[in-house]
């Protein structure tokens, strides 16, 4: 009786396994599913990847970038060095005077001259400023992917205080065309001085704020710790920059490797987290916000009280023959420019190399293995600008 | 305008405590040189900037080189340039460290050339991770072919694009 029975148990058994091996195996194709996110979705921004999810898990993503592609390096070869500059700062218009900081510094290598003593430093107060700016503008849209409204309302309106001091140094709120080789386009209006510093010295205790409101906030530290692991190694293999890179524990900031202009005379230390997950990914442009306080209010102390502000030019300069490569650290990275030039007044190529391009190189590297809730703050943080990698 | 000239002497004098620096570049360029002889020619070397050209056959066993004994661990950007009149398209990639801090402000320019006809190079992917998309935009934008690349298809062109590559020189914008 025992045998029979365990005999056609066994049976059965044998009978559902391979039923049910073949039943997973053809489900294993079918349960996928192909999603597209973006470009018109709101959490994406101008870009489109492609994901697969198996269930909950993202298994496959590939993305596709190129919906606001303009064309930028070809249209630079039509113009001459100074007419590129207001649509060089286009693919990143909240920080434009990061963008046109490089482009400013390789012309200069190009052209052979040396920008006065105190243009240099209001270039770097007008970057400082507009990281600043940069940076808001992400935390907020960060923010709000995450659920947490406040923090969309908080750094948009604070955001407003350093576009205020932009106004008044450049005369524009957002795209400023500020710097222009040779220095910046005009000196610092009476009283900004007192003005930055009293924004800053506000911005300040704000950041506590934010730090209490969101970072110390247990909903967004369960979002965002121990998601989206990206290991030292990792990170320097895939060539990433800026807050991803520093939040893997690599301390590269170009501000200290590279020192350009006046950046060797200021004392600051670079901001670098060695958790490698989101929110260090989101919490070392927290930290570079607070220490740019500190940079800026140093350039301000350090300054030349008086001076020429831009070196004049001929109005249509003509370049060495040669080429150049010039770097500066923008709010997502490291932002170069290499420029050749074949002696006329219009550059022959110029190559942009900017942050989020590098960076995004990370998302499928990220996203495959991980749930789809966490995508957005995985995406999110990776510090990503669609219309700057698209040029 | 005094206070205005001496801060420029401070610069000029600072720029000269620069100017040693170059040994870094020069010992990178005879580190390389002692191992692949004239396979390697040096274009220039700058404050923190060398350029070195090498043949396209050679360019897989440099690259390596670069990363496992040199300590340049990753590229910063990709840039093909079109010469009609010489007819090459000269691609350069443009390599950083991460790793060594002393190689951190070098940008070392590992510069090849091919034809300009038909353009094939040998993907430096299975070198370093990070050219991935940037080899994959100088597919798309100048038609260089890289081999061993698994993806030479568009990257940010529109997907109905039906034109010669864009950043050729015989590419004109339209009306101008």
């Amino acid at each position: 009786m025992t045998n029979k029975y365990s005999e056609s148990l066994e049976r059965k058994i044998k009978e559902t396994t391979k039923l049910g091996l073949d039943v997973v195996k053809e489900a294993a194709e079918d349960r996928l599913m192909t999603l597209s996110v973006g470009p018109q979705h709101p959490g994406s921004g101008h870009f489109r990847f492609t994901i697969k999810v198996d269930g909950d898990y993202i298994v496959y993503c590939d993305p596709d970038p190129g919906y606001v592609h303009r064309g930028e390096e070809k249209m630079c070869e039509y113009r001459n060095f100074i007419q590129n500059i207001p649509h060089l700062e286009r693919p990143v218009i909240h920080d434009s005077t990061n963008i046109t900081y490089s482009y400013s510094l390789a012309v200069e290598e190009l052209l052979g001259i040396e920008v006065p003593r105190r243009g240099q430093f209001i270039r770097a107060i007008a970057s400082e400023l507009n990281r600043q700016v940069y940076t808001l503008y992400w935390l907020a849209i960060y923010g709000i992917f995450l659920g947490h409204s406040t923090m969309f309302m908080w750094p948009a309106g604070d955001r407003e205080l350093f576009i205020d001091l932009l106004a008044a140094l450049t005369g524009a709120r957002v795209t400023h065309a500020f710097n222009i080789p040779g220095g910046v386009r005009n000196d610092m209006p009476e009283g900004f001085k007192e003005k930055c510093l009293e924004y800053i010295n506000y911005f300040e205790k704000r950041l506590k704020e934010y730090e209490d409101i969101f970072y110390n906030n247990p909903l967004f530290r369960q979002r965002t710790e121990n998601v989206g692991i990206l290991p030292k190694e990792d990170a320097i293999d895939l060539g990433v920059t800026g807050s991803v890179l520093r939040a893997s524990g690599v301390p590269h900031d170009v501000r200290k490797v590279e020192p350009y202009d006046v950046y060797n005379e200021i004392d600051f230390k670079v901001q670098y987290m060695k958790t490698c997950d989101s929110f260090a990914r989101a919490y070392v442009p927290f930290l570079d916000m607070r220490e740019s306080c500190n940079i800026t209010r140093q350039l301000l102390d350090k300054m030349p009280e008086s001076g020429e502000v831009r070196l004049k030019l001929q109005s249509n300069p003509k370049g060495l023959i040669g080429e150049a490569y010039k770097r500066v650290e923008s709010g997502r990275g490291a932002l170069s420019y290499y420029i050749v030039s074949d002696g006329s007044s219009k550059p022959y190529r110029v190559k942009i190399s900017v942050g989020s391009f590098r960076n995004i190189l990370a998302l499928p590297h990220l996203l495959v293995g991980s749930h789809l809730g966490d995508m957005p703050s995985i995406y999110w943080a990776l510090n990503y600008w669609p219309v700057e990698a698209d040029r | 305008m005094t206070d205005v000239n001496n801060d420029r002497k401070e610069t000029t004098s600072n720029l000269n405590i620069v100017e040693p620096d170059l040994n870094i570049e020069h010992s990178l360029y005879s580190e390389l040189s002692s191992k692949f002889k004239d396979k390697v020619q040096l274009v220039y070397t700058k404050p923190n900037r060398i350029k070195v050209y090498v043949e396209p056959e050679h360019i897989i066993e440099v690259a390596f080189f670069l990363k496992s004994q040199l300590g340049l661990d990753h590229a910063e950007s990709v840039c093909g340039t079109d010469y009609p009149n010489e007819n090459v398209i000269e691609v350069i990639y443009h390599l950083n460290s991460y790793s060594h801090e002393e190689l951190a402000s070098i940008i070392f320019a590992l510069s090849t050339k091919t034809d300009r006809n038909s353009s094939y190079l040998p993907s430096l992917l299975p070198v370093f991770k990070s050219v991935e998309y940037h080899e994959r935009e100088t597919y798309e934008m100048l038609g260089v072919y890289f081999q061993g690349h698994p993806r030479n298809e568009r990257f940010l062109l529109p997907e109905d694009w039906a034109d010669i590559p864009p950043l050729k020189k015989d590419f004109r914008i339209k009306g101008r």
